[in-house]
């Protein structure tokens, strides 16, 4: 197989659809999403103040979340990232999978294409299975979606169980419809600061 | 006699409110990180590289949290762009650096990270505080805690070699 992009879609699950569906019986859980497109599926299924999107700084939104999930031991913590940005981190799975943090969860949404570059495939389109590799760091509860129908159980243990979970959904790689969230740095910290600590963001 | 200037930083670290620790381990810091590990309001993680201290102390400011990240100074390197969450987002940032590279060194490989260090740092935009002196560190990393979590800055305290001791390869 060759490193270009003209290698036929192997999955049909729609990004966006399959986010929007993943966050669906999301209540007041704090999201942080890696750049590019996961940050615009994020944003399409619904803006709030306990969403931080990542615009850039590669490779450090699951890390984000240990430091969030171990600040924030009573609240469920999701990561939602792309396989290029999971892959640049790929050393933060065997650290957070050590600290074993029972509030976190990170899910990949995974297209095996580098979307914002040009469609170029990433290795997971070449046989790099993030979910084994993430099992054999020691993830408790480690698994692939491919199917629709899986997400609402997918949504049910990020949502409704606890314990560390890593899930990748592998979707098809036609790009969704632009949607961009507030990308002032400031603004985005301070706002979920607020929402979540309250007067205490501002001491 | 072991040297005072771990605990002080400890005792620092403490007052500052320091509740996450994230570190490569390293020699110099090697008293501080057995210290943090045994402090029980303090979470002391390891990482497999620099900048995934950045990003989860980022977080975990975020989450209400302080944090420090303690790692020798060929490791900055590996930090630069994650450094622009902090940048960007004004979240504070509080690294206490012991430096390789310089003061009699004995290992060449050190050296080109060293001695570039706190120019890539200032280029960032990290603010840098260095200390050559054992005496003068509990205070400097006191004011760099204030610099970094009063005014939201990235601040970087560098603790020269010449404090630490040059590492002997042939003892």
């Amino acid at each position: 197989m060759t490193a270009g992009n003209r290698v036929r879609d192997k999955h049909r699950l729609d990004r966006r659809a399959a986010v929007a569906r993943l966050l669906r019986p999301r209540k007041n859980e704090l999201v942080i999403t890696g750049l590019g497109s996961p940050t615009f599926d994020v944003a399409a299924a619904g803006d709030t103040p306990l969403n931080f999107y990542f615009w850039g700084a590669m490779g450090g939104a699951t890390m984000a979340g240990l430091g969030l999930a171990l600040a924030q031991p009573r609240r469920r913590v999701l990561v939602i990232t792309g396989d290029g940005e999971m892959l640049m981190a790929l050393g933060s799975l065997a650290t957070i999978a050590c600290e074993n943090p029972g509030n976190l969860a990170i899910v990949v949404i995974d297209n095996e294409r580098y979307g914002e570059t040009g469609m170029q495939l990433s290795h997971s389109a070449r046989g790099i299975d993030l979910t084994a590799i993430a099992k054999a760091a020691g993830f408790p509860k480690a698994y692939t979606v491919r199917k629709e129908s899986e997400i609402d159980g997918l949504a049910n243990h990020v949502f409704a169980s606890s314990g560390l979970l890593f899930a990748v959904i592998k979707v098809a790689s036609k790009p969704a419809p632009v949607c961009l969230p507030p990308r002032d740095g400031p603004y985005l910290r301070s706002r979920f600061r607020e929402a979540l600590l309250g007067t205490d963001a501002n001491r | 006699m072991p040297p005072a200037w771990p605990k002080e930083i400890f005792q620092e670290l403490t007052t500052a409110g320091i509740r996450q620790v994230a570190y490569v381990p390293d020699a110099g810091h090697a008293e501080l990180i057995q210290l943090c590990h045994g402090d029980s309001g303090m979470h002391a993680v390891s990482l497999t590289t620099e900048e995934e201290g950045v990003a989860m102390l980022a977080g975990a400011w975020l989450g209400g949290d302080r944090g420090v990240l303690l790692m020798q100074s060929s490791g900055v390197g590996n930090c630069i762009n994650m450094l622009s969450l902090n940048l960007e987002c004004r979240i504070p940032f509080l690294a206490l650096i012991t430096m390789r590279g310089e003061w009699g060194e004995f290992n060449p490989w050190q050296v080109p990270m060293g001695h570039t260090t706190p120019k890539v740092l200032e280029l960032a935009g990290v603010h840098v505080y260095r200390t050559d002196i054992a005496a003068d560190i509990a205070e400097t990393v006191r004011a760099a805690a204030k610099l970094a979590f009063d005014s939201y800055r990235a601040v970087a305290v560098l603790v020269s070699q010449r404090v630490i001791g040059t590492k002997d390869f042939k003892r």
